[in-house]
Protein backbone atom coordinates (compact mmCIF):
# COMPACT_ATOMS: atom_id res chain seq x y z
CA UNK A 1 0.00 0.00 0.00
CA UNK A 2 2.72 2.45 1.05
CA UNK A 3 4.78 1.43 -1.95
CA UNK A 4 1.84 1.90 -4.33
CA UNK A 5 1.19 5.32 -2.87
CA UNK A 6 4.83 6.28 -3.36
CA UNK A 7 4.77 5.00 -6.93
CA UNK A 8 1.72 7.12 -7.73
CA UNK A 9 3.28 10.14 -6.11
CA UNK A 10 6.37 9.57 -8.25
CA UNK A 11 4.20 9.40 -11.38
CA UNK A 12 2.65 12.77 -10.54
CA UNK A 13 6.11 14.25 -9.88
CA UNK A 14 7.25 13.02 -13.29
CA UNK A 15 4.27 14.78 -14.88
CA UNK A 16 5.14 17.94 -12.90
CA UNK A 17 8.63 17.79 -14.39
CA UNK A 18 7.31 17.42 -17.94
CA UNK A 19 5.05 20.44 -17.35
CA UNK A 20 7.99 22.45 -16.02
CA UNK A 21 10.11 21.57 -19.07
CA UNK A 22 7.28 22.66 -21.38
CA UNK A 23 6.92 25.93 -19.46
CA UNK A 24 10.61 26.80 -19.98
CA UNK A 25 10.35 25.85 -23.66
CA UNK A 26 7.23 27.98 -24.11
CA UNK A 27 8.92 30.98 -22.47
CA UNK A 28 11.22 31.19 -25.50
CA UNK A 29 8.75 29.67 -28.04
CA UNK A 30 5.43 31.27 -27.02
CA UNK A 31 3.70 30.36 -30.30
CA UNK A 32 4.79 26.73 -30.55
CA UNK A 33 1.52 24.88 -31.13
CA UNK A 34 2.96 21.42 -30.50
CA UNK A 35 4.35 22.43 -27.10
CA UNK A 36 1.03 24.09 -26.18
CA UNK A 37 -0.85 20.91 -27.11
CA UNK A 38 1.56 18.79 -25.09
CA UNK A 39 1.14 21.11 -22.11
CA UNK A 40 -2.63 20.69 -22.37
CA UNK A 41 -2.22 16.90 -22.41
CA UNK A 42 0.08 16.86 -19.38
CA UNK A 43 -2.17 19.22 -17.45
CA UNK A 44 -5.14 16.91 -18.04
CA UNK A 45 -3.07 13.85 -17.17
CA UNK A 46 -1.98 15.53 -13.93
CA UNK A 47 -5.62 16.20 -12.96
CA UNK A 48 -6.57 12.58 -13.71
CA UNK A 49 -3.67 11.17 -11.69
CA UNK A 50 -4.36 13.43 -8.73
CA UNK A 51 -8.06 12.45 -8.79
CA UNK A 52 -7.03 8.77 -8.84
CA UNK A 53 -4.52 9.34 -6.02
CA UNK A 54 -7.17 11.05 -3.89
CA UNK A 55 -9.69 8.25 -4.49
CA UNK A 56 -7.18 5.67 -3.30
CA UNK A 57 -5.03 7.40 -0.71
CA UNK A 58 -6.70 10.66 0.35
CA UNK A 59 -5.58 14.29 0.20
CA UNK A 60 -2.80 14.99 -2.35
CA UNK A 61 -0.59 17.81 -1.14
CA UNK A 62 1.65 19.80 -3.48
CA UNK A 63 1.44 23.27 -1.92
CA UNK A 64 0.04 24.40 1.44
CA UNK A 65 -3.27 25.44 -0.17
CA UNK A 66 -4.00 21.76 -0.84
CA UNK A 67 -4.07 20.88 2.86
CA UNK A 68 -7.59 20.47 4.24
CA UNK A 69 -8.29 22.32 7.52
CA UNK A 70 -8.74 19.27 9.72
CA UNK A 71 -7.17 18.51 13.08
CA UNK A 72 -4.29 18.01 13.45
CA UNK A 73 -2.92 20.50 10.88
CA UNK A 74 -1.48 18.16 8.21
CA UNK A 75 1.05 20.46 6.48
CA UNK A 76 3.67 19.96 9.18
CA UNK A 77 3.53 16.18 9.06
CA UNK A 78 6.87 14.68 8.03
CA UNK A 79 8.86 13.39 6.37
CA UNK A 80 9.96 16.70 4.84
CA UNK A 81 11.43 16.45 1.32
CA UNK A 82 15.10 16.51 2.33
CA UNK A 83 14.68 13.68 4.85
CA UNK A 84 16.09 10.33 3.90
CA UNK A 85 13.77 7.39 3.26
CA UNK A 86 16.42 4.88 4.37
CA UNK A 87 17.30 6.66 7.58
CA UNK A 88 13.62 7.26 8.47
CA UNK A 89 13.11 3.51 8.62
CA UNK A 90 15.93 3.03 11.16
CA UNK B 1 5.70 35.83 -4.33
CA UNK B 2 6.47 32.16 -4.04
CA UNK B 3 4.83 29.01 -2.76
CA UNK B 4 6.69 26.03 -1.42
CA UNK B 5 6.11 22.69 -3.13
CA UNK B 6 6.57 19.91 -0.60
CA UNK B 7 8.82 17.67 -2.72
CA UNK B 8 12.30 17.55 -4.21
CA UNK B 9 12.55 18.05 -7.97
CA UNK B 10 14.41 14.72 -8.08
CA UNK B 11 14.41 12.27 -5.14
CA UNK B 12 17.47 11.97 -2.88
CA UNK B 13 17.93 8.95 -0.63
CA UNK B 14 21.57 8.39 0.27
CA UNK B 15 22.28 5.18 2.20
CA UNK B 16 25.87 5.86 3.24
CA UNK B 17 26.85 9.12 4.96
CA UNK B 18 30.19 10.48 3.72
CA UNK B 19 31.45 13.80 5.14
CA UNK B 20 34.25 13.96 2.56
CA UNK B 21 31.71 14.03 -0.27
CA UNK B 22 29.54 16.50 1.67
CA UNK B 23 32.46 18.94 1.74
CA UNK B 24 32.84 19.01 -2.03
CA UNK B 25 29.13 18.83 -2.92
CA UNK B 26 28.40 21.85 -0.70
CA UNK B 27 30.19 23.98 -3.31
CA UNK B 28 27.12 23.61 -5.53
CA UNK B 29 25.14 25.28 -2.73
CA UNK B 30 27.38 28.15 -1.62
CA UNK B 31 30.30 28.05 -4.07
CA UNK B 32 31.19 30.40 -6.96
CA UNK B 33 29.12 28.46 -9.52
CA UNK B 34 26.56 26.99 -7.13
CA UNK B 35 22.78 26.94 -7.16
CA UNK B 36 22.30 29.73 -4.59
CA UNK B 37 24.21 32.11 -6.85
CA UNK B 38 22.34 30.84 -9.89
CA UNK B 39 18.98 31.54 -8.30
CA UNK B 40 19.97 35.00 -7.02
CA UNK B 41 21.56 35.91 -10.37
CA UNK B 42 18.45 35.21 -12.44
CA UNK B 43 15.89 36.49 -9.96
CA UNK B 44 17.93 39.71 -9.62
CA UNK B 45 18.44 40.26 -13.35
CA UNK B 46 14.69 40.03 -14.07
CA UNK B 47 13.94 43.61 -13.07
CA UNK B 48 16.06 45.26 -15.74
CA UNK B 49 15.03 42.91 -18.54
CA UNK B 50 13.13 44.67 -21.32
CA UNK B 51 11.43 41.69 -22.99
CA UNK B 52 8.56 39.63 -21.57
CA UNK B 53 9.90 36.26 -22.76
CA UNK B 54 13.20 36.87 -20.94
CA UNK B 55 11.45 38.12 -17.78
CA UNK B 56 9.45 34.88 -17.77
CA UNK B 57 12.46 32.69 -18.43
CA UNK B 58 14.57 34.29 -15.67
CA UNK B 59 11.66 33.93 -13.22
CA UNK B 60 11.08 30.27 -14.07
CA UNK B 61 14.75 29.23 -14.20
CA UNK B 62 15.54 31.29 -11.07
CA UNK B 63 12.73 29.43 -9.30
CA UNK B 64 14.00 26.05 -10.52
CA UNK B 65 17.45 26.93 -9.14
CA UNK B 66 15.86 27.28 -5.68
CA UNK B 67 14.70 23.69 -6.08
CA UNK B 68 18.26 22.75 -7.04
CA UNK B 69 19.85 24.34 -4.01
CA UNK B 70 17.31 22.41 -1.94
CA UNK B 71 18.51 19.19 -3.61
CA UNK B 72 22.17 20.03 -2.97
CA UNK B 73 21.37 20.86 0.68
CA UNK B 74 19.45 17.58 1.02
CA UNK B 75 22.54 15.71 -0.21
CA UNK B 76 24.83 17.51 2.25
CA UNK B 77 22.30 16.96 5.06
CA UNK B 78 22.04 13.22 4.39
CA UNK B 79 25.80 12.79 3.90
CA UNK B 80 26.51 14.26 7.34
CA UNK B 81 23.86 12.33 9.33
CA UNK B 82 24.85 10.21 12.34
CA UNK B 83 28.59 10.97 12.23
CA UNK B 84 30.89 10.05 15.11
CA UNK B 85 33.56 12.52 16.32
CA UNK B 86 36.13 10.03 15.00
CA UNK B 87 34.64 10.13 11.46
CA UNK B 88 34.45 13.92 11.60
CA UNK B 89 38.15 14.21 12.46
CA UNK B 90 39.33 11.58 10.00
CA UNK B 91 37.43 13.01 7.01
CA UNK B 92 38.61 16.60 7.47
CA UNK B 93 34.99 17.67 8.14
CA UNK B 94 36.20 19.04 11.51
CA UNK B 95 37.07 22.44 9.99
CA UNK B 96 33.45 22.92 8.90
CA UNK B 97 32.00 21.24 11.99
CA UNK B 98 33.66 23.64 14.41
CA UNK B 99 31.72 26.62 12.96
CA UNK B 100 28.46 25.00 11.80
CA UNK B 101 28.15 21.58 13.51
CA UNK B 102 26.04 19.69 10.91
CA UNK B 103 23.94 22.66 9.79
CA UNK B 104 23.94 23.29 6.03
CA UNK B 105 25.65 26.66 5.56
CA UNK B 106 26.39 28.18 2.11
CA UNK B 107 30.13 27.84 1.58
CA UNK B 108 32.40 26.77 -1.26
CA UNK B 109 34.39 23.53 -1.03
CA UNK B 110 37.35 25.68 0.04
CA UNK B 111 35.32 26.97 3.03
CA UNK B 112 34.73 30.49 1.67
CA UNK B 113 31.20 31.68 2.52
CA UNK B 114 28.78 32.58 -0.27
CA UNK B 115 29.06 36.15 -1.51
CA UNK B 116 27.12 38.31 -3.97
CA UNK B 117 30.43 38.87 -5.80
CA UNK B 118 29.79 35.47 -7.41
CA UNK B 119 26.96 37.00 -9.45
CA UNK B 120 26.40 39.99 -11.69
CA UNK B 121 23.41 42.05 -12.80
CA UNK B 122 24.79 44.53 -15.31
CA UNK B 123 21.56 46.06 -16.59
CA UNK B 124 22.43 45.28 -20.21
CA UNK B 125 20.51 42.46 -21.82
CA UNK B 126 23.38 41.08 -23.94
CA UNK B 127 25.86 41.24 -21.06
CA UNK B 128 23.47 39.65 -18.57
CA UNK B 129 22.45 36.81 -20.88
CA UNK B 130 26.12 36.04 -21.59
CA UNK B 131 26.74 35.96 -17.85
CA UNK B 132 23.87 33.46 -17.59
CA UNK B 133 25.16 31.27 -20.43
CA UNK B 134 28.63 31.21 -18.84
CA UNK B 135 27.14 30.47 -15.41
CA UNK B 136 25.31 27.41 -16.74
CA UNK B 137 28.51 26.06 -18.30
CA UNK B 138 30.54 26.72 -15.14
CA UNK B 139 27.95 24.85 -13.08
CA UNK B 140 27.99 22.01 -15.64
CA UNK B 141 31.79 21.72 -15.31
CA UNK B 142 31.48 21.66 -11.51
CA UNK B 143 28.99 18.78 -11.74
CA UNK B 144 31.36 17.01 -14.15
CA UNK B 145 34.17 17.43 -11.59
CA UNK B 146 31.96 16.08 -8.79
CA UNK B 147 31.07 13.09 -10.98
CA UNK B 148 34.79 12.46 -11.53
CA UNK B 149 35.35 12.28 -7.77
CA UNK B 150 32.20 10.47 -6.57
CA UNK B 151 31.35 6.81 -7.23
CA UNK B 152 28.27 6.26 -5.01
CA UNK B 153 25.24 5.80 -7.34
CA UNK B 154 22.87 7.27 -4.69
CA UNK B 155 24.77 10.55 -5.14
CA UNK B 156 25.64 10.26 -8.83
CA UNK B 157 22.03 9.98 -10.06
CA UNK B 158 20.83 13.32 -8.63
CA UNK B 159 24.14 14.94 -9.70
CA UNK B 160 23.56 13.69 -13.25
CA UNK B 161 20.05 15.10 -13.17
CA UNK B 162 21.35 18.50 -12.04
CA UNK B 163 24.09 18.44 -14.68
CA UNK B 164 21.49 17.82 -17.39
CA UNK B 165 19.44 20.79 -16.16
CA UNK B 166 22.44 23.10 -16.70
CA UNK B 167 22.50 22.06 -20.34
CA UNK B 168 18.75 22.66 -20.79
CA UNK B 169 19.03 26.10 -19.17
CA UNK B 170 21.99 26.94 -21.42
CA UNK B 171 19.85 26.06 -24.43
CA UNK B 172 16.94 28.23 -23.21
CA UNK B 173 19.25 31.19 -22.45
CA UNK B 174 20.74 30.83 -25.92
CA UNK B 175 17.24 31.12 -27.36
CA UNK B 176 16.56 34.14 -25.15
CA UNK B 177 19.72 35.79 -26.49
CA UNK B 178 18.69 35.11 -30.10
CA UNK B 179 15.18 36.34 -29.44
CA UNK B 180 16.63 39.54 -27.94
CA UNK B 181 19.11 40.26 -30.70
CA UNK B 182 16.32 39.68 -33.26
CA UNK B 183 14.65 42.77 -31.83
CA UNK B 184 17.85 44.86 -32.18
CA UNK B 185 19.75 46.42 -35.06
CA UNK B 186 21.31 43.46 -36.88
CA UNK B 187 24.24 45.63 -38.03
CA UNK B 188 25.12 46.66 -34.48
CA UNK B 189 23.51 44.95 -31.47
CA UNK B 190 25.35 47.38 -29.21
CA UNK B 191 24.08 50.59 -30.84
CA UNK B 192 21.83 50.98 -27.80
CA UNK B 193 20.90 49.08 -24.63
CA UNK B 194 17.22 48.09 -24.57
CA UNK B 195 17.44 47.52 -20.81
CA UNK B 196 18.05 51.28 -20.42
CA UNK B 197 17.43 53.30 -23.61
CA UNK B 198 13.67 53.73 -24.07
CA UNK B 199 13.71 53.95 -27.87
CA UNK B 200 16.17 51.12 -28.43
CA UNK B 201 14.98 48.58 -30.98
CA UNK B 202 11.89 50.62 -31.85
Amino acid sequence: MRNEREQMMKQIHRIDFAIHELVLFLDTHPRNVKALQLLEEYRNLRCEKIAEYERRFGNYVAVVDDVKPTEPWGWVKGPWPWENKFMMED
Amino acid sequence: MWKYEKKLQYPINIKNPNPKYAQIIISQYGGPDGELGASMRYLTQRYSMPYDEVKGLLTDIGTEELAHLEMVCAMVYQLTKNLTPEEIKKSGFDKYFVDHTTAVYPVAASGLPWTATYIQAKGDIITDLHEDLAAEQKARTTYDNLLTLIDDPDIREPLKFLRAREIVHYQRFGEALRLSTDKLNSKNFYACNPSFDKNCGK
